[in-house]
């Protein structure tokens, strides 16, 4: 009676185990015909490449909307109202050591990007940890910056020129304060699910987010910092 | 799983077009030639030298963008990434038309508008 199949199946769990390894069985045969991991592969890698592009089009528009706050600042900043200059407020120093931050952080952010490609889960999140302390440096030092500046009656009501420096300089930095926050994301998200095609998608993503941050950044210190001492 | 895993974040050393992946060459490269081209100009401009011009410090910035975009951002003239180029050679052209026609139209404007404006350079 007990070698009846119907029976054993109806009741016994191991049997349904037996069922799972069948299937999964059956779904290695399918995937081991060359086909099967040609469309497999191909499909996550169109998934993927898609996200990417859309992602990359974001950064493009991004990049318009810096385009547009570019041409004002350039357009205003020799509007001073009577007020301070860029030559009297800069100090370029300072921003020398700024820009090094988010440079650094960019080449960090690379060897991240490195790490995940070699599947080290630890190393990934340790260059993402590192890539944030660099990241917050170049924060602090923006808010410090604009903490002066404001005490000093030079914040962004007092001319055009001010007004149309504080709004894309800060834009830039709000983008990397977002950028902060995704990272934090990530590590935790890395931490806790490990390196799963979701959390690779993102992290390239993050990594292209924060390289383009880093190259709107080399217009704003040329631009805004360089142009206004020079002059 | 593994394999689709490669081929989903698109740089596995294993995946179709492994060659494209970045390497810790390009990034060493591209980081030391964005430094050389970050100090440079600040060293012209902070040391008052005369070749510190706005067109200057505009091609270093220009470089330095060259040096992040292929270095950092990867992209290059493969099938892979040709959507990419598109998009960003697109949005090269708008930046242009945006950056420069707002410099042109106004500057005009400004020397037709402002009466003063006439003599001298209105720029400063």
């Amino acid at each position: 009676m007990s070698n009846d199949p119907i029976l054993v199946q109806g009741g016994n769990l191991a049997l349904r185990r037996d069922y799972a390894d069948h299937a999964a069985d059956a779904l290695r045969d399918l995937r081991r015909s060359g086909d099967a991991v040609d469309f497999e592969v191909e499909h996550h890698h169109d998934v993927a490449a898609t996200i990417q592009l859309g992602f990359w089009i974001y950064l493009m528009s991004d990049c318009l909307l810096f385009s547009g706050l570019f041409a004002t600042y350039a357009l205003l900043s020799s509007h001073t109202a009577g007020g301070p200059a860029g030559s009297q407020l800069f100090d370029l120093p300072n921003v020398l050591i700024e820009t090094m931050f988010l440079l650094f952080s960019s080449f960090t952010c690379g060897l991240a990007t490195l790490a995940m490609n070699a599947d080290r889960r630890n190393a990934t999140v340790g260059w993402l940890a590192v890539t944030f302390l660099l990241g917050l440096g170049f924060i602090s030092i923006e808010v410090r910056e604009f903490a002066h500046l404001v005490a000093i009656g030079a914040g962004p009501d007092r001319s055009a020129f001010l007004s149309s420096f504080f709004t894309l300089v800060a834009t830039h930095g709000l983008h990397v304060t977002c950028g902060l926050i995704f990272m934090a994301v990530m590590m935790a998200a890395v931490l806790k699910k490990g390196l799963t095609p979701t959390n690779r998608a993102r992290l390239v993503n993050l990594s292209l987010f924060w390289h383009f941050l880093d190259i709107i950044w080399v217009g704003v210190f040329s631009l805004v910092y360089l142009f206004g001492v020079a002059h | 799983m593994n394999v689709a895993n490669e081929a989903l974040a698109g740089h596995g050393p294993h995946g179709a077009h492994g060659a494209h992946g970045p390497t810790y060459k390009q990034y060493s490269i591209g980081f030391a030639l964005a430094i050389i081209l970050t100090v440079i100009p600040f060293a012209l401009v902070m040391s008052h030298t005369v070749a510190a011009t706005p067109l200057v410090i505009a091609g270093f910035a220009l470089a330095q963008i060259l040096v992040h975009i292929v270095y950092f951002l990867h992209v290059d003239t493969s099938q892979e990434k040709r959507w990419n180029l598109m998009a960003l050679l697109y949005t090269g052209v708008m930046v242009f038309i945006v950056l420069g026609g707002s410099l042109w139209i106004m500057h005009h404007l400004y020397v037709n508008m402002v009466p003063h404006a006439m003599h001298g350079n209105v720029w400063k």
